[in-house]
């Protein structure tokens, strides 16, 4: 492999190139922890398309080429051969855009991955709106209405670098497919590693009797300074990180709805087929009646607009004042 | 023409009977279907006769790791494939009897987790060798280096963009130990394949994305053997693409090259009168 060339940045230090970019993309550990898994369990191999650098595979490759194989801008190719590899003992991880493994490769992750039932792990990165004015090409906002009607198929939303660790660490030995749905790689920190992660549980990361807001992904962090907001008003919030959306707890979410009579959620997805609706079925199917319920994301009938990604975050009102005010809003309901 | 080998001879009459078999079984199966793909099982009978006459390394046990694979990517030849793995004794004779009933393993397109000795599902067309360049990548890392990946491509399938981008990586991969078996039965559901999709040239095409390819008549034993006995090792570096040229519904008079035939049904009557076509030589 030759190295491509690399040129400096000119002068002035607001300039910047991609490399300056991946630096700030603290939360894509994928490809080191995966490295890491890698040195103790030949069965993990890594694939991507073109885009090594931006998803940081590119550390897994440093210190595992062999394993390593960057199949070109061809995303329905690479979920393909990843399940031809998954016959062969092998635990594949294909990353990519979620806007292209999540929508192109819907079709290939049905017929290839879940209907057999085969290993094979989705690293779906930059999801919902996070590639911001790169436009609506580029964002993905109806992949989890997708993958939930997908038998066999786990997904898992992390929210943070650890998470994101846990997600993969944990499912390493799932016998089906794991569609692991992670943002633009700038999120802050939410989980302490002492923290307990469960895929397949809700996660309660804090506790209160006025209202339930539910959250995953990007919106886990502002959900979290939404309700200590909130908590100043005297408004007191559950707040659920609800990174796997499929299989989805309901039985946490229902107890806690029963109990509480309030449910905001939060996702940067639409508002319909993704976690709301989860929660929606969840209710419903539990027969818990009378909750006041409001969900926050993606309109139905509105294709995301271009713009600055914390400026679409606060327009789409997914941010810490957003969500405050449509927790409010709901109270006054 | 005889090839003076009794040796020889005698694996081409087995591949014959086999051939022969295919056909008529698949006549009796399609009749507890109530409809089925004979055409384009017919076009790829000696094909599928051939692999399964000796050509692919294969043993008693069809899980064992180191066996050829074989991808139908053309998925509706299944019907065909069936009675070969039948006679290997990967499915018994009572389920092949019941051939797409409610709850049978066996359906118009093949399932890997239902069948044993089906070494992928298929159905979708333009998968199939997408998932034959995962496997050759995962059988060169494994070690396995003498296995070869088969994969049954039908011709109109070509037209499917990911046939394309899975030929790029083949070469990009340097697997020489993958063999892509186009069954050239010159057409699809709506007539000739250069009047619903041009596909041709196809050499040309698969040469041009670094691909070797050989031609050959799909419909004589002989020719196919030889061809499937001098394919470049598997340790080669380069692709191979053989280029078996078929007729759709070989065998059966009336169902050759004709387009309405692509599915169809044949009541007793005429079932039987067509097996007089396939009788065993």
């Amino acid at each position: 492999m030759t190295e491509p060339y690399l040129a400096p940045i000119p002068s002035d230090p607001a300039s910047w190139d991609l490399a300056t970019s991946e630096k700030l993309n603290r939360s894509f550990v994928a490809g080191e922890v995966l490295a890491e898994l890698a040195e103790t369990d030949s069965r993990i191999v890594v694939l991507t398309a073109d885009l090594k650098y931006s998803n940081r595979t590119v550390d897994f490759e440093r210190r595992h080429p062999d394993r390593f194989f960057n199949v070109g801008i061809a995303e329905q190719n690479m979920v393909s051969m990843a399940a031809g590899m998954a016959t062969f003992g092998y635990i594949p991880y294909v990353a990519t855009f979620a806007s292209f493994v999540g929508l192109l490769c819907a079709e290939q992750m049905r017929t290839d991955l879940a209907y057999p039932s085969l290993p094979v792990r989705l690293i779906a990165h930059h999801a919902g709106i996070s590639l911001g004015f790169y436009g609506t090409s580029h964002h993905a906002t109806e992949d989890l209405g997708l993958l939930r009607s997908m038998a066999n198929m786990t997904v898992v939303c992390p929210c943070d670098a650890y998470s994101t660790l846990r997600a993969i660490s944990d499912t390493v030995d799932f016998p089906g497919p794991v569609y692991l749905r992670l943002g633009r790689g700038r999120e802050p920190d939410v989980y302490d590693p002492s923290e307990p992660f469960h895929v397949g549980r809700l996660a309660c990361l804090r506790e209160g009797d006025d209202l339930v807001i539910v959250a995953n992904g990007s919106t886990v962090n502002p959900a979290l300074e939404a309700a200590l907001t909130l908590a100043g008003e005297g408004i007191e919030v559950t707040v659920f990180d609800a990174h796997t959306v499929r299989p989805f707890d309901g039985e946490s979410l229902c107890e806690a709805a029963g109990r509480i009579g309030r449910v905001l959620v939060v996702e940067e997805h639409n508002v319909i087929g993704g976690v709301a609706s989860a929660c929606a079925d969840a209710l419903m199917d539990a027969g818990v009646g009378g909750i006041v319920f409001s969900r926050l994301g993606m309109p139905p009938d509105e294709y995301s607009l271009i713009g600055p990604p914390t400026h679409l975050y606060r327009h789409y009102r997914l941010d810490t004042d957003g969500i405050a005010s449509a927790a409010r809003e709901l109270l006054a309901r | 023409m005889t090839t003076g080998d009794p040796a020889v001879e005698k694996k081409l009459d087995e591949i014959r009977r086999r051939a022969t078999m295919i056909r008529r079984e698949t006549i009796r199966l399609i009749d507890v279907a109530g409809s089925g793909h004979y055409t384009s099982v017919y076009s790829a009978a000696e094909l599928l006769a051939t692999l399964y006459s000796g050509v692919m390394r294969l043993a008693e046990d069809p899980d064992w790791p180191e066996r050829d694979r074989l991808i139908l990517s053309k998925g509706h030849v299944a019907v065909g494939v069936y009675p070969l793995l039948a006679e290997r004794g990967y499915i018994e004779p009572e389920v092949l009897d019941e051939y797409t009933r409610l709850g049978n393993p066996l359906g118009d397109h093949p399932d890997m987790r239902r069948v044993r000795g089906i070494d992928f599902s298929s159905g979708s067309l333009g998968h199939g060798l997408s998932i034959g360049v995962g496997m050759a990548n995962a059988a060169r890392l494994r070690g396995f280096d003498d296995v070869r990946i088969w994969i049954l491509l039908g011709d109109q399938e070509l037209n499917e963009g990911q046939v394309w981008e899975a030929a790029q990586a083949a070469s990009h991969f340097k697997l020489g130990n993958i063999c892509a078996i186009v069954d050239r039965n010159q057409m699809g559901l709506d007539g000739f394949t250069e009047d619903v999709m041009t596909i041709e040239p196809i050499a040309g095409r698969f040469a041009a994305f670094g691909w070797d390819v050989v031609s050959v008549d799909g419909h004589d034993p002989a020719s196919l053997l030889a061809t499937f006995g001098s394919l470049p090792p598997t340790t080669s570096n380069t692709p191979t693409c053989v280029i078996a040229n078929t007729v759709k519904g070989k065998g059966v008079s009336y169902m050759e090259l004709s387009r309405t035939w692509h599915l169809g049904y044949l009541a007793a009557s005429d079932a039987k009168a067509t097996l007089k076509e396939l009788e065993p030589s």
